[in-house]
């Protein structure tokens, strides 16, 4: 009889419980235990980055975190980061610049990029060079991933600028 | 209808993926699915005594395990694909699962079959297999030596093939006033896609068909040959690619995984399900490059190329690949004369099996390694002579009235205009500027490098009787069907298989402005076996300058009949009517008038068509090329090298790239950026290394350097237009322009950096440590 360990997680902001052997590595038990596809496999020793997920705001890479970890934790990933109806502006960036070509690395990096973003809102091309550091794209050659996070960078910004200025002229009434 | 074609457009394939709604063959998960795991071979080189599988069928969970000798009699051995006509060629295939023997690490000697990747995982360690050792050989010019370990027993020198072409130039060499010869090694490579190989077969007992999901550029070709290999008609045997995470070549040949994997199902009718570990894609997906090239160049004192000479001894792994006898051969032999008019050329190959994985295409396929020796070759003639690179250069480069230009080694470039592209980048990169700021460096010390090529490569395959008359096995046209449906949305079916290029947007891009209806009206289906009838898959750059032709003659075949319901609704004839922006109207008549949609819909309905002509709205193309198309470009690098560190830091990339007619500038651009960046990666990092006994040392991300964002500086990416006269889009491809132009343009850069030196030539990756035992050994010598 195979041991198993139950544990509660929020992901994406959705409530799960499930029963996990001990092994079972975070990336697997998202990928085909909640069917969140997005998260991704590509070397199985942490170097590519494909399996980025945000744990706890912290950018880890799931293969190399057991689910059992995560008991208790906040796993964000690029399912949740958000849809067709609202993109987040790591989505929206890559999308306008062509941050991505076959599409594989690509969830892992831009919840790197957010990452990136929250500690450093306006990075300069090297800073986002330095950041991509834990994350390996083969066909791009990073140079409109860097473009696309300028861009997210900007949209963001320009968010918070207008809810700056809704939250002011609401002062102002 | 604004104009499409040559704009920057979105792509259409970015929302699923940027929401990780991607459908990749791991995603795929079926009822009662199980999970298969390779066995790999530890030696290199072994004679297989025992296997003993039984342990590992006790283990609760786990559903089989297939042997070599489980498969004797019911799967084929998955066969190579191109037989060189005029070599002496000795084809061994691949064995599917090993039965006597093991020829590399990583060979598959094994499958487990059980309920889930961890017990699978848990089950290989049970299998007991017993070797015995054999010596290993790993280098091909040591295999090819009288006592070498023979790789199979009925392989003479381990000697696979022998592949010549080309004139003899003996008497331009004696004549020659200059002669310059050189070594190059370009280094064994690994395609790395970060999605690895992997396959789903799901089995129907009832009808018999047998569906494999697998990572595949061309689906059609796979359907071809697993049909062979499991014994299925073509018509049960469904190939799907669903997304495919990247492929650069590897993901073109056939393995024996996918059809193993195809065979379990069927044999447990259970779906099964098989994902690469990286490990394995490490050791057991093709592998590329690993050929030593001689060189020799003549010409005269002022510079003028009179003959080349070129051997090429090519490590062919452990068996003959898919493709494999292809790469070092025609894909290398016919672009050895590069960009130049060099009268007489002569090239040998020796193809040489080891106990190594076996190599395949990898970006490029033999063209980056043409562009490399030719390339290298002419900057270290403008040094014997004492000329500069550029000026040699231009003094032979095709001129542009010579085109369609027949090289010395038989082909005909279709289009070109090569200078134009060197004094372009010249004059981005600011080159005399550079000359006078690298003397101002060396005065200070600091060794700063200029190297430039000047390119051209062959795309786009490319016509059929070509490809018989090369031994190819298989067609090389391509295949579209454009359907219109009644709503007036279109359906645009294609043989090739993208997987990351953008097609389904540059696809529309040229349906939607010949019709003159919107992008989001148009979808791509393609990677399916079942959806589409025939077709050759992406590789080669090939998609756009064929497959992208054939859907804009299918387009226009859709308009050819629309016009004739069009003129019949409209009572007038087809002569008098103009069909512009997706309205049909008569001439000298705009009130008069049919939109596209409209038309549409009465074609679906067929209440009133004109006589002769058949319901529904669709166009179908079969379009073989009359040629291939040559790509061409000038890249110049610029680098600084650390004279006590021997690092090299990139200064500045140019590139200049000719691909002919340009669909969408920001896709393109994305391809050559990916290019050079895979081309630079070869060129400074990336390197398979084997142990002398032949275990993979360089075998994860942790010991194969890939490159990574930081190591690059912003690269400069242009075009110039010199369409092609061989399809209707004039495209020329340009996804292996970056990694042909850049090897190069980067160890030129390097050498020029080091001449202080006096030194001529350092072998690929030129990794700091090997830059620096140059420099040292010259510095203890001196």
């Amino acid at each position: 009889m195979t041991f198993t360990k139950k544990i509660a997680l929020s992901v994406n902001g959705v409530q799960k419980q499930a029963e996990v052997e001990p092994r079972l590595l975070l990336a697997h038990f998202l990928r085909e235990d909640l069917n969140l596809t997005g998260t991704h496999i590509g070397c199985d020793t942490s170097q590519c980055g494909a399996c980025t997920v945000m744990l706890n705001g912290e950018v880890v890479k799931s293969c190399t975190v057991l689910a059992v970890q995560a008991d208790g934790a906040h796993v964000t990933t690029v399912e949740g980061l958000g849809d067709m109806e609202q993109l987040h502006p790591i989505q929206q960036g890559f999308w306008e610049k062509h941050g991505l070509q076959c599409g594989f690395c690509t969830p892992g990096v831009m919840i790197s990029m957010v990452g990136l973003l929250k500690e450093n809102p306006d990075p300069s091309e090297e800073e986002i060079r330095d950041a991509l550091e834990g994350v390996i794209c083969r066909c791009t050659g990073y140079q409109f991933i860097v473009s696309a996070v300028q861009h997210a960078a900007k949209l963001i910004a320009e968010a918070n600028q207008s809810k700056e200025t809704i939250t002011s002229a609401g002062e102002g009434r | 209808m604004a104009k499409l074609i040559g704009t920057p457009q979105k792509r259409k394939e970015d929302p699923k993926l940027i929401t990780g709604n991607g459908h990749f063959t791991d995603d795929i998960k079926l009822p009662g699915m199980l999970y298969g795991a390779f066995l790999r071979s530890p030696h290199a080189h072994a004679r297989i005594l025992k296997i003993d599988a039984s342990k590992a069928l006790e283990l609760p969970g786990v559903a089989a395990v297939y042997t070599g000798n489980d498969l004797v009699g019911k799967v084929k051995a998955v066969p190579a694909m191109w037989f060189l006509p005029g070599a002496d060629l000795k084809p061994k295939d691949r064995s599917t699962l090993a039965v006597d023997k093991t020829r590399y690490a990583g060979e598959c000697v094994a499958l487990v079959v059980a309920e889930n990747r961890y017990i699978a995982r848990d089950a290989l360690d049970l299998i007991e297999v017993d070797y015995e050792d054999l010596q290993a050989v790993v280098h091909q010019e040591a295999a090819l030596l009288p006592e070498a370990p023979l790789v199979h027993d009925d392989v003479e020198n381990n000697l696979a093939l022998l592949w010549k072409a080309g004139e003899i130039p003996d008497e331009e060499f004696q004549n020659a006033e200059v002669v310059v010869r050189q070594r190059l090694y370009n280094q064994r490579v690994i395609p790395n896609p970060i999605e690895t190989r992997g396959a789903v077969a799901q089995y129907n007992p009832g009808s018999g068909e047998l569906t494999i999901w697998c990572t595949s550029q061309n689906p059609h070709i796979h359907r071809m040959v697993y049909a062979d290999v499991l014994d299925i008609s073509e018509s049960k045997l469904q190939i799907v690619a669903p997304d495919v995470g990247g492929g650069f070549g590897s993901k073109i040949a056939t393995y024996n995984e996918e059809a193993v994997i195809g065979h379990a199902a069927r044999d447990l009718k259970r779906p099964v399900k098989w994902i690469e570990e990286r490990k394995e894609h490490f050791m057991a997906t093709t592998h590329a490059r690993d050929e030593v090239i001689e060189v020799e160049l003549a010409g005269k004192r002022d510079g003028t190329f009179t003959a080349l000479r070129v051997k090429n001894t090519a490590n062919l792994g452990a068996y003959l690949s898919t493709f494999g006898a292809g790469c070092p051969t025609i894909d290398f032999g016919l672009m050895v004369t590069g960009a130049y008019t060099i009268p007489k050329a002569e090239v040998v190959t020796y193809g040489v099996y080891t106990n190594t994985t076996p190599t395949d295409a990898y970006r490029g396929a033999g063209k980056p390694e043409a562009a490399f020796q030719i390339e290298r070759i002419v900057d270290l003639f403008a040094q014997e002579i004492g000329m500069d690179p550029v000026e040699l250069r231009q003094k032979n480069l095709i001129p542009k009235e010579a085109f369609p230009y027949s090289t010395a080694m038989g082909v005909s470039y279709d289009s070109g205009n090569y200078q134009d592209t060197l004094d372009r980048a010249l004059d981005i990169a600011g080159y005399p500027a550079l000359r006078k700021e690298q003397e101002k460096m060396r005065e200070q010390g600091k060794l700063l490098g200029i190297g430039i090529s000047t390119y051209v490569e062959l795309c786009g395959f490319g016509p059929s009787k070509v490809a018989g008359a090369i031994g190819f096995q298989g067609g090389v046209w391509e295949n579209s069907t454009v359907r219109v449906h009644p709503s007036g949305k279109v359906a645009v079916f294609t043989g090739t298989s993208p997987h990351g290029q953008g097609t389904a947007t540059t696809f529309a891009q040229v349906v939607a402005e010949k019709l003159g209806i919107s992008i989001d009206d148009i979808e791509l289906i393609s990677g399916d076996t079942r959806s589409v009838s025939m077709g050759w898959g992406t590789y080669g750059s090939r998609n756009t300058a064929v497959g992208g032709a054939a859907v804009s003659i299918a387009t226009d075949r859709v308009i050819e009949k629309a016009k004739k319901i069009a003129a019949h609704e409209l009572e007038t004839s087809v002569e008098e009517l103009e069909f512009s922006e997706g309205i049909f109207a008569v001439k000298g008549a705009p009130e008069r008038k049919r939109s596209f949609r409209e038309i549409a819909k009465s074609a679906n309905f067929a209440w009133n068509l004109p006589d002769g002509v058949e319901p529904s709205l669709e166009g179908q193309s079969f379009f073989d090329p009359p040629n291939f198309v040559y790509p061409f470009g000038a890249h110049i690098c610029v680098v600084e090298v650390d004279p006590q560190t021997g690092e090299i830091e990139l200064k500045r990339y140019v590139a200049v790239d000719d691909i002919g007619r340009v669909i969408n500038p920001m896709l393109a651009e994305g391809q050559v950026h990916g290019g050079i960046v895979q081309g630079i990666g070869q060129a400074l990092w990336e390197g398979a290394v084997y142990s002398e006994n032949g275990q993979l040392l360089s075998g994860t991300f942790m010991d194969y350097t890939m490159p990574k964002a930081r190591f690059f500086p912003t690269i400069e990416s242009h075009f110039i237009e010199t369409p092609s006269p061989v399809n209707p889009l004039g495209a020329k491809g340009v996804g292996e322009t970056g990694t042909t132009g850049a090897p190069p343009a980067v160890v030129n850069a390097v050498m020029d950096a080091l001449r202080p030196f006096g030194i001529k030539d350092l072998d690929m990756p030129l990794t700091p440590e090997k830059v620096w035992r140059a420099m040292q050994n010259r510095r203890e010598n001196a």
